[in-house]
């Protein structure tokens, strides 16, 4: 369906996708899990399907590499593609739940890796609800960077159940990040910038990476500058909120 | 430029947002559903671990018999009783404790001594699930939203009974509701089954009051809800294996350490029942040295032969491995176990099948009980009692089924109608567009979270 749709919907000069050709059905279906696939374990992830190029065939049982960054809610994918060139070694991968969003992001990397031979190759996207199928697509400890870049802020409080940060959900990101990991989170809204950094701080496997950390690390300049929300927010002049953390170990 | 119109565009789609406020309605729509209209509840047992009593629920009653003094137990104060049906009752594995819990919001810790009820606990929603700690400290249990909370048993006492406890949240399966919730045999790990195919199994500190976070391995491979849980262990593997019962089937035996799948046995199949129609694996029941577990099927919905008894396997702990040992029908009458139930000192299997808040049916309630004798090592001479054979016999059946004889047309006629009401309570709903809209339009939370 979306290789019919190839062809008139990328620029001809960029072979990138144009977004206009993206157009989304104001009610389509009721989405319900069953809509989109969920692989039944972590083993079960195909990755000749995200990265044809370092996987050649679906048996990756010789090959150690795993995907190591995971963007949830990775929107129309600006962070990945900056992280691709950043780590050319590291796999990654965007979870976005909405159909559309997602098509434009593999739209959006097949045309990267058209025009620039060899490079995107390390990059893919997958639809999913990122709130119930984490571990389904991610063997514990098996991450080192997990990004959450200006998520839906759910102001009412019978709603902050439904954050993607939430003392619940934390600890299966914890699950999914090894010991050392970082998990990158910003948001322009105040409330919710407040509370993710409360729900770090009081989970007992995070703790706050230190400023001379935040300075010397790369990425963190990425999480406004990277992604179009980011953009958004920079242009309207808006004041951002970050907070990043390091998974620790309890035992240690 | 073309951003901002795609990011618009986006907007009207459904939305991230609002699959997620659909998830959530979806529960709320079940939980009003249900509210509405009493739902069928299937009979429960519970069999004390040294048995000393039984206990049955059907419905909202809670029937218990003292095996040991052979007479029934009756609970005496009305406003102990639980008001909706029960969806949850087990024993503390020292025998102290039952635990009862259900529609009602209510979760009720009973002394097994004397039969008070040592305290009540209100739960925010319905209660799907309950757990007891190893060392009958702490009372887990699961609610509707998939939140799973933790009581503190200190300080109950005997002396005082009738006081209401406090519960903590522990941790939560996002959006699905948790069908099974089991310790390990050494206490060290909680495992959460749900109705998204997820079995968590989660390190169970030593002060879990303040949260239950380490998240030691999920158990993956079911491709439907997963019904039911046990573990099975002896001396030479005192962690032992966690076995799991499905939608999909099937049976698993699982390493909670890595959360690998050691063994995966097709029950259906195995039972010879027929292969397109997968019935759902509705109870497991594992002796106390782990070597046999007793597997409760769901009748299938076309009148292709379905499983009347249970299904038999032998566990291999040292090689990790299930294999189907025999069927056991249970003669003469359309005997499908909505339970089962086992002691850890005599070879009994306990088996009730029943249900409460029957529609069309002349008797709105009814349970059966039925028990296989023969569970030990060296000899799986299997046999299923004659009612007078029953321990506690004529008297235990008159209090635990209602009545002594319980007419087989009774049930046979109520087996559709049961064998609908567990894929309800199993299954997810689905509703149709329409409701959806209908349901955002009339929504009024407040209301229904009374
Ligand atoms: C405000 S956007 C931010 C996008 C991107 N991170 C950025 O900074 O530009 C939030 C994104 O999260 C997605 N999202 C919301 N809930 C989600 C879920 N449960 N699973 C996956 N994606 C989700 C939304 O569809 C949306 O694209």
């Amino acid at each position: 369906m979306m290789s019919g749709k190839g062809n008139i919907s990328k620029n001809k000069s960029t072979g990138l996708p144009r977004k206009r050709f993206y157009r989304a059905r104001a009610h389509s279906n009721p989405l319900s899990d069953s809509h989109f696939p969920v692989p039944l374990s972590p083993q079960h992830v195909d990755y000749s399907i995200h990265f044809p190029q370092i996987f050649p065939s679906s048996d990756r049982s010789g090959d150690a590499r795993r995907i190591e960054f995971a963007d949830i809610g990775c929107g129309f994918g600006g962070l990945l593609i900056s992280l691709s060139t950043l780590f050319p070694e590291k796999l990654m991968i965007g979870m976005e739940i909405r159909d559309k969003v997602t098509e434009y992001v593999k739209e959006r990397i097949l045309g990267l890796r058209t025009t620039n031979p060899g490079q995107y190759q390390n990059v893919s996207v997958v639809r999913t609800n990122s709130m119930k199928y984490i571990p389904n697509y991610f063997e514990k400890s098996q991450l080192s960077k997990m990004f959450f870049l200006f998520p839906d802020p759910h102001f009412k409080e019978k709603n902050h159940r439904r954050r993607v940060i939430s003392p619940f959900l934390l600890d299966e990101y914890a699950y999914v990040l090894g010991a050392g990991g970082i998990i990158y989170t910003i948001t322009d809204v105040e409330e919710l910038g407040e509370w993710m950094k409360t729900c770090l701080e009081n989970h007992p496997l995070f703790e706050a990476i230190t400023d001379e950390e935040i300075e010397s690390d790369p990425v963190v300049k990425l999480l406004e500058a990277a992604t179009e929300e980011g953009q958004k927010v920079a242009r309207n002049g808006g004041q951002t909120f970050q907070a990043v953390f390091r998974r620790i170990s309890l035992s240690a | 430029m073309e951003e901002t119109q795609m990011e618009e565009e986006c907007k009207e789609e459904i939305n991230g947002t609002q699959i997620e406020e659909k998830e959530s309605d979806e529960i709320q729509m079940e939980e009003r559903d249900s509210n509405s209209q009493t739902e069928v509840a299937p009979a429960l047992i519970a069999v004390h671990p040294f048995d000393q009593s039984v206990a049955v629920a059907v419905g909202s009653e809670l029937r218990i018999f003292n095996l040991a003094k052979n007479c029934s137990v009756s609970i005496e104060s009305t406003e102990m009783l639980h008001k909706d049906a029960i969806r949850a009752v087990r024993f503390s594995d020292k025998g102290k404790l039952l635990v009862s819990a259900g529609d009602d919001k209510l979760v009720k810790i009973w002394s097994t001594e004397t039969w008070q009820c040592l305290c009540t606990v209100n739960s925010e929603k319905r209660v799907s699930a309950v757990a007891i700690s190893k060392d009958e400290q702490y009372v887990c249990f699961a609610d509707k939203f998939g939140v799973v909370w933790i009581v503190d048993l200190v300080g109950l006492a005997e002396n005082q009974p009738g006081s209401n406890k406090k519960a903590a949240e522990l941790f939560g399966h996002y959006c699905s509701i948790i069908t099974s919730l089991e310790f390990s045999p050494n206490g060290s790990f909680i495992v959460s089954a749900d109705r998204d195919f997820k079995i968590r199994v989660s390190v169970f500190p030593r002060s879990p009051l303040k949260g239950v976070h380490e998240i030691q391995s999920f158990c993956l491979g079911h491709s439907e809800f997963v019904s039911c849980l046990t573990f099975v262990h002896n001396s030479d593997f005192p962690q032992g294996f966690l076995v799991s019962g499905s939608g999909d089937s099937t049976v698993c035996l699982w390493d909670v350490t890595s959360g690998l799948a050691l063994c995966t046995s097709e029950v259906g199949k195995e039972a010879n029942l027929s292969e397109e129609a997968h019935p759902a694996v509705i109870d497991l029941c594992a002796t106390g040295d782990g070597s046999l577990v007793a597997v409760a099927i769901q009748r299938q919905v076309s009148k292709v032969p379905w499983l009347q008894g249970i299904l038999l396997l032998s566990c291999d702990l040292s090689a990790g491995k299930l294999s189907t040992l025999k069927v056991i029908p249970v003669p003469g009458e359309t005997f499908i176990p909505t339970r089962l139930g086992m002691a850890l000192s005599k070879n009994l299997l306990w088996m009730v099948t029943g249900a409460s808040n029957l529609p069309g049916s002349k008797a709105t309630s009814f349970a059966r009980i039925r028990i296989l004798s023969g569970f030990n090592e060296s000899d799986t001479e299997t046999r299923v009692l004659e009612d007078q054979e029953i321990p506690g016999g004529e008297k235990l059946l008159e209090k635990l089924q209602g009545s002594v004889s319980v007419q087989g047309a009774d049930f046979s006629a109520a087996a559709d109608t049961l064998n609908a009401a567990m894929s309800s309570l199993l299954r997810k709903k689905q509703y149709s567009n329409e409701k959806r809209e209908f349901r955002k339009k009339t929504r009024n939370d407040k209301k229904y979270n009374q």
